[in-house]
């Protein structure tokens, strides 16, 4: 068990641990950041999505060592009830869930790609999404918010 | 003391008390025993009860799936919730209302029909007299039964029920926990289960001293072949496991059929066949043709994105369970047993989970997280891993079905029978007289599961949808249920329905192809009911259907549709796919009549996830084994549908609002699959009879 700082949505944090613990164990248990959820443990499902350094990247398959000195967004950072961040806000807007457990890494990666990309294509959407899976069958109800948040973000960024 | 004028659940539980209460602050708590399962179940029922008392919705509170304080409503299954809790609800709620404007009436001196309530205030109309239900609380006493005289509002006058109300569930699960995987108790650890490799592997050795050194281990409990770790952090829990997978042995049962194909090992189980509907006599004479065909579909895993997970704490004796389960009086009483505890001595509340869709691991790890509590002492918050959610889940049964259908000169389809191959499509915990839970059959002594039994008629589990919808003037249904099932079945997702429909679906596909007829064209002159026959209109309008115009080697669209369990909501599937180096599915179309919508909507976002699921499992899924063991043990092993296969979907609702209001969780599953066989076949002349339609199965039938 080692001490680390680690800087999360803008603040920095120190935390208490073996230096190869997953940041998504660091993020739910030491930090109380429950909104990166727990779906494979091994990548291959997106549910533990944070941005890190402004890529979206799975977090329960990232040592806790490799995470320091990064700047890590999970989805308490965008926003919360009362000021949500305008793809939070289409979710809801759009209804875009049924079980909702996969939505927050799919809200991260698409703040992920909104961030880099003003305007993306169906096509972009689609692959920033590649790493994801949903379930429910919430899909195109997904699909269709982010196109409604990056409209949105639009609009508020225009003069 | 029988209600027979009452909603069942209101008659099981008529005590107007147990539904509704008048809180502090101008809010109402309603109890409901129907749980959020991802469906948005808690909204609708917000709805029902903020429409009929007359207050704003944002004033009600609603809590279900509680045993210290919840109705009991069985389980949360069927597409019923709306159906039986939701019905529940709106007359337990239509009493209470009129019990208080009783009061009102009393006090203001004037007749019932002079006041009106607005946003829970009642008061006289034309005048300043008023009160509310909060100033009545102290004077009209629910604890009384429903009477079943109070008529719940026209469904003209209704403004909150029938409207898209937003989930109110989604803005904290947006932002940050809101499940059962997120909850905490001081002094919680973390648990894991190491789960037998096998159905019925018996534990030979485990050197646990090693495990319990490793750092944060708290205990390490063995009890027959159930071995659970508890850790003071996950990650130790986690690396406790793996040591413990490690280091554990075995004995394992060689007790899997060889093939993985459903026709050759189904048939050649023993079975126990019964006729389960008849109708007429089959014809023998003026049968001009005659064809048949077989159909089968191969085992599904749930596949949840979350693994099931609960939270236990024993206290004093006392022991509570926080759990995503479907059944929280059930599991109660299936926990008590497995423990030695009486029923009184534990509770389980409902707590939000990942999706569910029939019976997962939600109960098993109830269990799980109830043995480690009791052995370590502490809260435990229990985790399944990836491959425990997928391969220690029940799936839902295989299966095979033969139709045969006798043709007169016409084409016109004068006899059918339908004959099925299936395991059981329910073992839910308290269903039967054993203990249903994983671990009671490892822990020494272990318990025994309920003797294999299924859903009856009318609502079926193998048999569910295998009456047809059409009006055929004979036709004879025999199902050959095998009790026995190689893998763990249960409840998933429309039990047999989903292979019932595919295959009707598919062989009316055939039918019309051998009578060189109209799909569409086809189904309607075989349908005199104007609810079916208005789904089948308005989906092939709203996907332009041009009768007779076909597919052109690379594109083709087909059309699925039923009655689920022929009493609930009838919905239509078009699918418009293009086969290339796989079966693309370009675009759906869908149709759906549920009667009166509580939340269009939901219902829409219900019917379009049906969808989307109903794809998934039929291009791409399959449990399948080696001799011993399940292979879907992670996303590799059982791949599900992806961002880049969905397709666009426009699903219209045949409006009805005077009608019953009708479930829609599991309608679209069986026309789904049919609708994309018979698009593959429009498409390409190609009929797969076999599921999942994935590129080896179509490369097969092209050869």
């Amino acid at each position: 068990m080692t001490l680390r700082t680690l800087r999360v949505n803008g603040i920095d944090r120190e935390v208490t641990a073996a230096p190869d613990t997953p940041l998504l164990y660091i993020l739910r248990n030491d930090l109380g950041l429950k909104g990166t959820r727990f779906g494979c443990g091994e990548g291959q499902c997106g549910a533990c999505t944070v941005i890190l350094d402004g890529r979206a990247v799975p977090s329960c398959d990232l040592p806790l060592w490799s995470a320091e000195g990064h700047e890590i967004t999970t989805v308490e950072g965008i926003g919360r009830e009362g000021a949500l961040h305008p793809v939070q806000q289409a979710f809801i807007d759009v209804q875009a869930a049924q079980c909702g457990y996969c939505c927050d890494g799919i809200v991260m990666a698409a703040v992920a790609l909104l961030d880099r990309v003003r305007d993306p294509s169906d096509e972009a959407i689609v692959a920033a999404l590649e790493r994801h899976l949903c379930r429910c069958g919430a899909h195109t109800r997904i699909l269709r918010a982010i196109r409604v948040a990056a409209a949105s973000i639009a609009e508020s960024a225009a003069p | 003391m029988s209600h027979p004028a009452l909603p069942r659940s209101l008659a099981a539980t008529p005590r107007l008390d147990r539904w509704v209460r008048f809180d502090d602050e101008l809010a109402v708590t309603v109890w409901s025993g129907k749980v959020e399962i991802g469906q948005g179940i808690a909204t609708a029922i917000a709805q029902i009860a903020a429409e009929e008392l007359d207050v704003d919705i944002r004033r009600v509170n609603v809590v279900a799936g509680d045993t210290t304080q919840s109705p009991d409503e069985g389980y949360t299954s069927g597409s019923q919730s709306i159906e039986i809790g939701g019905m529940a609800m709106r007359q337990a709620c239509a009493e209470v209302r009129a019990l208080f404007v009783a009061e009102a009436a009393r006090r203001f001196e004037v007749s019932v029909a002079a006041l009106r309530v607005c946003d829970g205030s009642i008061g006289v109309a034309g005048t300043d007299l008023a009160t509310s239900y909060w100033e009545l609380a102290a004077q009209v006493d629910l604890a009384r039964d429903a009477s079943g005289v109070a008529q719940p509002k026209a469904a003209a006058l209704h403004t909150v029920a029938g409207s898209s109300v937003q989930r109110r569930d989604l803005p904290a699960k947006l932002t940050g926990g809101a499940y059962v995987h997120d909850m905490a108790l001081p002094g919680m650890v973390h648990g894991r289960v190491l789960r037998p490799p096998s159905r019925g592997a018996r534990l030979e050795g485990l050197d646990t001293g090693t495990i319990r050194a490793m750092p944060g281990v708290v205990a390490v409990v063995v009890n027959g072949s159930f071995v659970g770790i508890c850790a003071e952090r996950e990650e130790q829990a986690i690396a406790a496991l793996k040591a413990a997978r490690a280091a554990a042995s075995w004995r394992e049962r060689r007790s899997l059929p060889q093939s993985t194909d459903v026709r050759d090992f189904l048939p050649a189980m023993r079975a126990e066949r019964t006729i389960v509907g008849r109708k007429g006599d089959l014809p023998v004479a003026g049968v001009a043709r005659r064809l048949a065909a077989r159909y089968s579909k191969p085992y599904l895993a749930h596949a949840s994105i979350g693994p099931s997970c609960a939270l236990a704490r024993m206290q004093d004796g006392h022991l509570t369970v926080w759990s995503h389960t479907q059944g929280p009086h059930r599991l109660r009483n299936q926990i008590a047993r497995a423990m030695a505890l009486r029923p009184a001595d534990v509770d389980v509340v409902h707590a939000d989970g990942a999706g569910c869709y029939g019976h997962n691991g939600a109960d098993d790890v109830a269990l799980d997280a109830a043995l480690l509590a009791q052995a370590c002492g502490r809260p435990v918050l229990m985790q399944w891993t990836r491959e425990d959610e997928l391969a220690s889940s029940p799936f839902g049964s295989a299966m095979l079905v033969d139709i045969s259908a006798s043709l007169d000169g016409d084409g016109e389809v004068i006899g059918w029978a339908h004959e099925i191959w299936s395991h059981p499509h329910s073992s839910r915990p308290g269903s039967g007289e054993g203990v249903d839970l994983l671990a009671a059959w490892d822990i020494d002594p272990p318990f025994a599961p309920s003797k294999p039994k299924d859903v009856p008629l009318p609502g079926g589990g193998a048999t569910r949808n295998a009456v047809p919808a059409y009006d055929f003037p004979a036709h004879e249904i025999a199902c050959n249920l095998v009790r026995e099932s190689p893998l763990r079945v249960s409840a998933l997702r429309s039990l047999g329905a989903y292979a019932n429909v595919f295959a009707i679906e598919s062989f009316i596909d055939e039918l019309a192809a051998a009578a060189n007829q109209d799909p569409v064209a086809f189904r309607l002159k075989h349908l005199r009911e104007p609810r079916a026959r208005a789904v089948i209109e308005t989906a092939a309008k709203a996907a332009a259907w041009t009768p007779g115009r076909q597919g052109d080697g690379i594109r083709g669209r087909g059309i699925g549709f039923a009655r689920y369990k022929n009493t609930s909501a009838w919905c239509a599937v078009i699918a418009e796919v293009a086969v290339g180096a796989r079966l693309e599915v370009q675009r759906v179309i869908a149709a759906v009549d549920a009667g009166e919508a509580i939340n269009p909507d939901a219902l829409v976002n219900q019917v379009e996830g049906g969808i989307i699921q109903a794809i998934s499992w039929t291009l791409k899924e399959q449990v399948l084994w080696d001799s011993t063991r399940v292979s879907a043990r992670s996303w590799d092993s059982y791949p599900i549908l992806r961002f880049d296969e969905v397709p666009d979907i426009a699903v219209t609702v045949v409006s009805r609002p005077d009608a019953p209001p009708l479930g829609v969780g599991e309608c679209a599953a069986g026309p789904t699959a049919a609708a994309l066989a018979n698009a593959l076949y429009d498409a390409m002349g190609l009929r797969v009879r076999d599921l999942p339609l994935t590129p080896e199965r179509i490369a097969r039938a092209m050869e």
